[in-house]
């Protein structure tokens, strides 16, 4: 032992060392080198925890890039949000996906900024240089450069080399008509999801819990969504409205087409409208839906409602006669005749000559409970739920005799153009109130869904009034030979700063083919129209509504297939015949 | 290679090396040229030059930097210890001679050219410096009156105060770890652990304090988002992009835009080419060759070549610990490069020469070759038996 050199473990005492402060420097500058093995084991040890920690530090990292990886790009989700194609009832082509490039960049992978943006440049002279820049110098993943290019300035950027930068495939919807059936298509935003109309509706009812659930989604996979629409008749419809507004000079126009057996809506426009391939102009608020989105106070359309309404419940027959030769007063208000009259007048001849007096008193024959309850079964009182946005309906919340006598005559309640044109439906189809559609429906699925509104009589009852009031009252402008059409005018004057306009009127027209076994119910709207020289000046329902009601007719009911008949039905309206009633007003 | 029996000096220093340190560090410098030929040559482009011009003076380097640490670890200590003398002297003669004519780059002077090279002199000072620490303190620990104490003490302020004129902060931390390392190892006085680890904090803090870019660093570690975080979030994007197995050699995308890719993030690129997986055996590597050579150091009897050996190692695993952590975000960005795998000529000769004397203080030699064996104290030997 005595010549062992291992220092390991050997233990030194400081005999040798002076005491006192001298000893303390002497003790605190003496090397130990018998503790120095020792001491490289700690060293050892710090060096091992640390490369330890770089060690654990890049595993750290290469899971965290795992999860990164894992979760899908939003570059990715962006490209595959495929769509189905949208077709009409005959299965024309309304909506569909293009094949379309985008290019991006990855700001953080570009090597020359100034560089990128001026090569890009000059292959797409219209993007702005100086927004691309800041684009550029952002700390981002991933920017887009310009969604939609040509397959040819894709070549020419590819070209350029530029590294960082690259294209994506997208879908890209196109709506081949334009402007034919914009309301009802609604639009999609750039990434290809719906923002209104029935692309919404595609996104909320299905397409979004796909998307989520990251299935792979192509064109081909996604099955198309028929519509209810008949393209031909859509268009020809928007182009007759187009005329008369600007015939009329009217501020903004409606119209529908609807099965009334079916609820289906066959063609529906709204004027303003927009090309839903320029998605923006859908949020322009001048370019809202009016036929679902705007609610108006359907002025005498609703008396078909009123007089219904007293048939069905019994008060009235179509042999009633009212006496129309005083006004209505009610305190500081008088309920006056446009057409007046001046005498006792029947049932027909009250809807006929468009009676507001004689209309109150049928209302009021139901009285104010039964009036709202009807109107409520009617679906007026609540927002129409179809596949489209709608708006709720404005009525009075305390709702008095006054109340019930003015909503008789259609003043005093706001409703969407297509709900009245709904309760009109019922009233003649036999008394089934369906929901309006826009998808395809049959009968026998309609009547499923309906519910009742009026018995059959009072249905058939409606019919020959329409008739009679498209034979000799205010329908006639509609009275197209060979169809044997029923209708109903109607004109609301506008509030203009609380009051009833003398001058701005809002006015419709609604008209049904055949009455004896009705289809199809046409509603044509008009917001302020003029009179004009052809009009005598006028500017009620009749002449503006009434006239483009009338060509409607006359060139859509072939393209629906309805030839015209020129003779008399035989015993158009067998019950009433039964019943002798009304055969001649 | 050669027999045993012949006794010329080549062959007894082929029996004498330790060939597992050797065959460690060869093996790091055959992956620092494959790691340099993924980072430079973006580089290289960035600045004109042809793709693989600092992957062939790299090459050409190493060559050189291989021949010096043959010649030095050739030397017995005694020449050892002379060499490090006159290089030291030498060196910091240069360092001071930078802060009068020295080359402004970014803000510092570190560079001096001589003959038209381009040399940072400070790089030198550093092997010289670990062996005249060990020299001093090894001294002082067998022979009292000496004040070799003293002299061990004064040398790293010595060595400091023109580094921090410079200013190079990185080195002069490296300095003062590997100087506080071997006064560790050498048996100092627990009092100074604590009392140094004090200083280093103060001098920390200062530096924190009063050097404007010690400060941004730092603040833009601590605080993510405040200020210019491009060159650590890159490397970071680096590592991301590489994944587990790497993107493969030559695709990496985010070392085009990594600035000084090849000089202080070739750990990032390697991340990004050969992946994480690979990085961590480079981790491990570097580990091997730190644990080994701190065995030798502490097998060895001569207290010298025990301290000069874990005092040389310690410089070598400290810069690759920054270096490393740096790269992977683990502590504020610092100018420091990875020891054979980073680009850099003054660098890679200033790790040859102390290879050399890496190799030269752990050979084995016969116990009557060491001039001042370490005798334990006859006391204990006495108690013990």
């Amino acid at each position: 032992m005595k010549n062992s050199q291992r220092p390991r473990g050997a233990q030194e005492s400081s005999v040798e060392t002076p005491r006192g402060l001298p000893g303390l420097a002497h003790r605190l500058l003496r090397m130990r080198l018998d503790k120095s093995a020792a001491r490289i084991v700690l060293v050892g040890l710090a060096f091992g925890v640390t490369y330890l920690a770089i060690a654990l530090r890049l595993v750290a990292i290469g899971v965290s890039g795992e999860e990164k990886s894992s979760a899908p790009h939003a570059s990715e989700v962006a490209a595959s949000n495929p769509r189905p194609d949208i077709l009409d009832r005959n299965g024309e082509i309304l909506a569909t996906d293009l094949q379309a490039v985008s290019v991006f960049a990855e700001p953080n992978k570009l090597v020359d900024k100034d560089e990128a943006v001026e090569l890009i440049t000059s292959v797409l002279p219209d993007l702005d240089a100086k927004a691309l820049r800041e684009k550029f110098s952002k700390r981002k993943g991933f920017v887009w450069v310009k969604r939609d290019i040509t397959q040819a300035q894709r070549d020419e950027i590819y070209h350029l080399g530029l590294p960082g930068v690259g294209f994506l495939d997208e879908k890209r919807r196109i709506y081949p008509n334009g402007v034919a059936a914009a309301h009802i298509l609604g639009a999609v935003n750039t990434d290809n999801i719906g923002i209104a109309g029935i692309e919404k509706y595609i996104d909320a009812h299905g397409l979004d819990a796909l998307r989520e659930a990251g299935l792979p989604m192509t064109a081909e996979s996604l099955k198309p969504v028929q519509l209810s629409l008949d393209l031909h008749a859509q268009h020809a419809l928007r182009d007759e409205l187009q005329k008369g507004m600007e015939r009329y000079k009217a501020k903004a126009a409606g119209a529908a087409i609807m099965d009334v057996r079916t609820g289906e809506v066959i063609a529906m426009v709204s004027l303003p409208d927009f090309d839903p391939n320029k998605p923006a102009d859908a949020l322009d608020p001048n370019n809202i839906n009016r036929m679902t989105v705007g609610v108006f106070e359907m002025g005498s359309t609703y008396k078909a409602l009123t007089t219904a309404m007293a048939l069905d419940a019994g008060k009235i027959t179509l042999n009633s006669s009212f006496d129309t030769r005083s006004s209505l007063r009610y305190g500081k208000f008088t309920i006056h005749d446009y057409h007046a009259t001046n005498r006792v007048l029947t049932v027909p001849e009250i809807f006929i000559h468009s009676s507001n007096i004689g209309t109150a008193k049928e209302a009021l024959t139901v009285g104010v409970e039964g009036h709202r309850a009807f109107l409520r079964k009617a679906g007026q009182l609540d927002r129409m739920r179809t596949e489209l946005e709608s708006a709720e309906p404005l009525y009075p919340k305390h709702w008095g005799e006054l109340n019930t006598v003015t909503i008789a005559f259609g003043q005093g309640i706001a409703v969407a153009p297509l709900q009245a044109a709904m309760a009109v439906c019922a009233l003649v189809n036999g008394g089934h109130l369906e929901t309006p559609t826009f998808l395809r429906r049959g009968e026998a699925e309609a009547l499923a869904q309906s519910s009742p509104l009026v018995k059959a009589e009072t249905s058939e009852a409606m019919r020959y009034i329409l008739r009679l009031n498209a034979e000799k009252g205010s329908g006639r402008m509609a009275d197209v030979p060979g169809y044997f059409v029923g209708a109903k005018t109607g004109t609301a004057q506008k509030v203009i700063h609380g009051r009833y306009s003398n001058t701005k009127n809002f006015t419709t027209f609604t008209a049904v083919i055949p009455s004896d076994k009705p289809k199809y119910l046409f509603l044509v709207v008009y917001d302020e129209p003029q009179g004009t020289s052809e009009t005598h000046g006028f500017a009620t329902a009749a002449w503006n509504a009434g006239a483009v009601t009338g060509r409607v007719i006359d060139r859509i009911a072939p393209i629906l297939g309805i030839p015209p008949r020129f003779d008399q039905p035989q015993l158009p309206f067998p019950r009433l015949a039964q019943a002798g009633a009304g055969t001649k007003p | 290679m050669a027999s045993r029996i012949e006794k010329g000096a080549l062959t007894n220093w082929w029996w004498t090396i330790d060939l597992w340190l050797i065959a460690g560090f060869g093996i790091l410098f055959v992956t620092g040229i494959v790691v340099d030929m993924a980072a430079s040559p973006p580089v290289a482009a960035r600045l004109g030059l042809p793709t693989f011009h600092f992957v062939n003076r790299q090459i050409g380097y190493l060559a050189a930097t291989i021949a010096v640490a043959f010649l030095v670890s050739l030397a017995s200590p005694r020449a050892v210890r002379r060499t490090a003398l006159l290089l030291y002297i030498v060196a910091m003669a240069l360092v001071c001679a930078t802060l009068v004519y020295g080359a402004e780059v970014k803000g510092a002077r570190r560079w001096i050219s001589i003959a038209g090279i381009g040399i940072q002199p400070s790089e030198f000072a550093k092997p010289a410096f670990v062996i005249l620490t060990a020299w001093l303190f090894s001294e002082a620990a067998q022979r009292k009156g000496v004040p070799a104490a003293l002299l061990g003490l004064a040398l790293l302020p010595m060595t400091l105060v023109p580094l921090i004129l410079q200013p190079d902060i990185g080195q002069t931390m490296l300095i003062s770890v590997v100087w506080a390392t071997i006064f560790f190892i050498a048996g100092l006085h627990i009092f100074w652990v604590g009392g140094l680890g004090g200083l280093g904090a103060v001098g920390v803090t200062l530096a924190y304090l009063f050097v404007p870019h010690v400060t941004a660093r730092i603040d833009r570690f601590l605080n993510k988002g405040a200020g210019d975080t491009f060159q650590v979030d890159t490397a970071m994007d680096s590592f991301l992009s590489g994944g587990w197995f790497g993107r493969g050699p030559g695709e990496g995308v985010v070392k085009r835009i990594l600035p000084d890719a090849h000089a202080d993030f070739p750990f990032a690129v390697a991340g990004e080419e050969f992946g994480i997986i690979t990085c961590i055996a480079l981790v491990v590597l570097f580990m091997l060759i730190v644990m080994r050579a701190l065995y030798l150091a502490q097998r060895s009897e001569d207290p010298f070549c025990r301290l000069a050996c874990a005092g040389l190692i310690a410089l070598f695993g400290v810069q690759s610990v920054i270096n490393m952590a740096v790269n992977v975000q683990l502590i504020p960005a610092k100018g420091m490069t990875l020891p054979f795998v980073s680009y850099g000529g003054s660098s890679l000769i200033s790790l040859g020469v102390a290879l050399g004397f890496l190799i030269a203080v752990t050979r084995r030699r016969p116990r009557a070759e060491m001039s001042d064996l370490w005798q334990p104290p006859m006391r204990l030997a006495a108690s013990s038996a």
